[in-house]
């Protein structure tokens, strides 16, 4: 059922093959000129132009994007020299690795959170719960950042140096994932696991603050709504404990829509912690994608479409896994 | 938490800021006691060690100046402001240990010093110099560009006569090839070790040479993370200069300016390269931070009026414009009052200083009569052109000439065009009616800025100007020394044209700004990029 699935996803792979390539060619800009550098004059261009395969017509250009896909090359990003493909491999771990931390922080927070507000509608907790959700959402990210730089690093003294992963002082653990915390775990180097762990609360707290307010306020109206239907009443009127009617039932029935939030904020989050990424020198996908668009970086810019395509894709799988475990009665069929 | 404690422990211990980090903590324990690092922080990314290679953005140059050789380089002054610069009239040696030129000038005949090595401890050969500017004249793009500039165009210009001797063949003299010769580009590459790389597809090994650099110069490449960092090692072998005081240099990239100012300000890196105008003016009012603003030499930000635009072939419009800008106000708001004003000078030319301040200042009573004077005192409608990419001087700078040319009946609409169109927009095409333009020439003189921002058709001349007389005198003046008596006058009647035409009105000369805290010994470079190589660690 699985295969069934990832079937289905391969026109819409294909789709974001033809749409990335014909979106790059209509961006604005020559990238030829541009590469060609500041003292360029027309012929350099026209070798640059040629070098690049830019010359010849739009559908031959394709022809060829597409068989180098099927061979798995990627092509070489202008703005970084490297390819394509080794790009992608050193900075997806990067944005996966802070993402994924950030959304289990604003998980373990806003959680139980949006749990105890709806179970106390009007109290403490819920004014907590909504004085947060505002504050998380009316923050911009780049905002947060740099004011918990401010007062962790530059004023207090506590946070490490914003440089990235890993502090000068540190050699990167050996690939393997190219997630750190896991790399460094696997070499058993727990020094170096320490210097990433540290490098990562100050960006991953940021996010986990803009990421918390959705799904805080999706769990709080998921239980209110589950609380107040017919099958709590009934669990409450044949006088079973308020633990197992709260996480037995109530829980479980909320958790669809908190799983579908989730999904949706990991994906958006992703894209857009190109702001985090700019303030903690972070080298992520996000600043990755916005360097190359500015400079019309035709096959970073596809490559990064085609990379987050297949990631959505396997996201959409996952989370429709999770529909069925959760709900048994949506079968995978 | 293992790792606090021995970081603080090495602060406790060590002396001064160098000696105090021990880098790669796991790596290199052992060398880590002698000699220093430095770390520097930029907002640049560097995208290749190889500056032939096409789509080498600016940022990386640094590796051709650091870890490669040329065979002369430019002395050092010290600059009016503080700190040190590079010294245009004076050529030292760097891989050649002499040089000398025939009468005639078309033949130059360098010897190459015989105890220079490469880092593999292969002897440097005129062989090796042949290569490298055979390379650089036929790589294409910029370098073949730059080399053109100073009359190196075909690789049978150069012969390696024998092992130290190397003799380059001109067309005709000009005082542009010995300093071409000290820019970044024509630097020396190990020839052997870069054919034993080259394929039959790629003769010049520019894909391995782009992640392996191969030279003779201070500093190695002893670690590369694209986007991250690039960590230099000294090469103690070095002969094209004093020895560098610091053992290791850690260039990291750190885009956000406001983490470079905290990471600076706090002490835990000792330079942060070309920071914002805002924060060098406000580090400078502080203790602790040292910061550099130099005049880059021979750049200038003009207002381009296009003289395809019909109100601007108007001679009377321009010089309103000239009038009616209000230079202070932007020099403070956009630059923060870093660099050197470009206004207010002197009527009379009595030297040939470039950049030098134009005739003209603030002065709306004379912006309106020559208005009025124009076959357009009714006033026009044009767009005010800016690139999205240079918005942190543009943008402040037009809105206030927005403003002020609303005052005599000018109404610009503010056009804002993304960096990766503004290059074709605006030097390809030349097709912005009014807009903000910031060339900037690497050979100091001004004929070579008049060659690339006042001649027709050529790249800079971004306002379509063309005057005969121009024309003329830039081809006299462009190679013939500085010292002939001819050059003097004609240098001075260029400025009058351009400054009575004005197809470019200065506003001001932009500077680059360097912080550090805890080391010194920076040096400007016309190439606006870092040379680690004369750093040193500030007296505790």
């Amino acid at each position: 059922m699985i295969l069934g699935r990832v079937a289905q996803a391969i026109p819409v792979v294909m789709g974001v093959v033809v749409i990335s390539f014909i979106l790059t060619r209509a961006l604005p800009g020559d990238p030829a000129a541009y590469f060609a550098g500041p003292a360029a004059d027309e012929a350099s261009i026209a070798e640059i132009r040629e070098a690049l395969g830019l010359d010849k017509p739009l559908f031959q250009q394709f022809f060829y994007y597409v068989g180098d896909l099927a061979r798995g090359d990627l092509g070489t990003s202008l703005t970084t020299g490297q390819t394509v493909m080794s790009d992608l491999a050193a900075r997806l771990p990067a944005s996966l690795e802070l993402t994924l931390v950030a959304l289990l922080l604003s998980c373990g927070i806003a959680i139980p959170l949006g749990v105890l507000a709806a179970t106390r509608p009007g109290t403490w907790v819920d004014h907590l719960c909504r004085i947060l959700v505002t504050a998380g959402v009316s923050m911009p990210t780049f905002f947060t950042g740099i004011v918990l730089i401010y007062v962790f690093y530059y004023l207090a003294g506590i946070a490490p140096s914003p440089l990235g992963r890993l502090d000068f002082i540190y050699l990167s653990p050996p690939h393997v994932t190219g997630f750190y915390l896991i790399d460094a775990a696997l070499a058993g180097d727990w020094e170096t696991w320490f210097g990433a762990l540290k490098q990562l609360i100050l960006p991953a707290t940021t996010l986990a603050l803009f990421t918390l307010a959705p799904i805080a306020r999706m769990t709080r109206a998921a239980m209110l709504s589950a609380l107040s239907s017919d099958f709590i009443r009934t669990a409450r009127a044949a006088g079973l404990g308020t633990r197992k009617v709260l996480y037995g039932y109530a829980f479980r029935n909320a958790l669809l829509p908190v799983v579908t939030t989730l999904g949706m904020v990991f994906s958006f989050t992703l894209g857009a912690n190109v702001l985090v990424e700019k303030v903690f020198a972070w080298p992520g996908i996000g600043s990755y994608a916005v360097e190359a668009l500015v400079v019309s970086d035709y096959a970073a810019v596809q490559g990064f479409v085609l990379a987050m395509a297949l990631l959505f894709v396997a996201l959409n799988l996952i989370i429709d896994i999770a529909y069925a475990l959760i709900d048994p009665r949506i079968g995978l069929k | 938490m293992t790792d606090t404690s021995r970081r603080t422990f090495l602060k406790l211990t060590g002396g001064t800021v160098g000696a105090a980090m021990l880098p790669f903590l796991k790596a290199m324990p052992a060398q880590a006691q002698s000699g220093g690092t430095i770390v520097v922080v930029s907002g640049q990314t560097i995208n290749s060690l190889d500056l032939h290679r096409t789509g080498t953005n600016r940022a990386s140059y640094q590796v051709a100046v650091n870890c490669y050789d040329r065979l002369v380089s430019f002395g050092t002054k010290d600059t009016p402001g503080g700190g040190l610069s590079y010294d245009y009239s004076v050529i030292e040696p760097e891989l050649a240990e002499s040089w000398t030129i025939s009468d005639d000038g078309l033949v130059m005949t360098f010897k190459i010093k015989s105890d220079a090595t490469f880092w593999d401890g292969r002897k440097v050969t005129a062989a090796d110099v042949k290569w490298s500017f055979d390379r650089a004249v036929s790589a294409g793009g910029f370098p073949t560009v730059q080399m053109k500039a100073g009359g190196l165009e075909r690789p049978e210009q150069f012969e390696a006569v024998d092992d130290e001797t190397f003799v380059i063949k001109l067309d005709k003299p000009s005082k542009l090839t010995l300093p071409d010769l000290a820019v970044p580009v024509p630097f020396i590459i190990n020839s052997e070790v870069a054919k034993a790389n080259a394929t039959e597809e790629d003769p010049w090994a520019m894909e391995y040479l782009h992640t392996t650099p191969a030279g003779s110069g201070a500093f190695k490449v002893a670690r590369w993370d694209q986007g991250q960092q690039l960590v230099y090692e000294r090469n103690d072998a070095w002969v094209g200069g004093p020895l560098p005081s610091f053992q290791r240099v850690i260039v990291r990239e750190v885009p956000s300016p406001a983490t470079r100012r905290a990471l600076i300000e706090r002490g835990d890196v000792q330079m942060s390269f070309n920071i914002p105008n805002k924060d060098a003016a406000e580090l400078d009012a502080k203790d602790g931070v040292d910061v550099y603003s130099t005049p880059i030499e021979n750049c200038i930000h003009c207002l381009c009026p296009n003289f395809n635009f019909e109100p601007f072939q108007d001679a009377n419009v321009r010089k309103a414009l000239a009038y009616a800008i209000p230079y202070e106000a932007i020099f403070q708001t956009a630059a923060y009052g870093r660099g050197a004003p470009m206004w207010g000078g002197e009527a009379e030319i009595t030297d040939t200083a470039w950049p030098r301040k134009s005739p003209y200042m603030t002065d709306m009573d004379k912006a309106k009569e020559h208005m009025a004077a124009s076959g357009f005192a009714s006033g026009f409608e044009v767009p005010l052109s800016i690139s999205l990419g240079l918005a942190d001087w543009m943008e402040p700078t037009a809105l206030l000439m927005q403003e002020a040319f609303a005052q005599i009946g000018i109404k610009a609409e503010i056009e804002k065009i993304p960096g990766a169109n503004w290059r074709t927009a605006a030097l390809v095409e030349k097709r912005l009616p009014l807009h903000l333009e910031n060339f900037g020439g690497w050979l100091n003189t001004p004929d070579y800025y008049f060659f690339w921002a006042y001649k027709n058709g050529h790249l800079f001349n971004s306002s379509n100007y063309l005057n005969e007389e121009i024309e003329q005198l830039v081809d006299d003046t462009l190679h013939i020394p500085m010292d002939d008596p001819s050059y003097a006058p004609k240098i001075k009647r260029m400025f009058e044209i351009a400054f009575e035409d004005l197809p470019r009105i200065p506003l001001w000369q932009p500077a680059l700004n360097v912080a550090m805290n805890g080391a010194s010994g920076y040096e400007f470079w016309f190439h606006r990029q870092l040379d680690v190589r004369p750093l040193i660690s500030a007296p505790a």
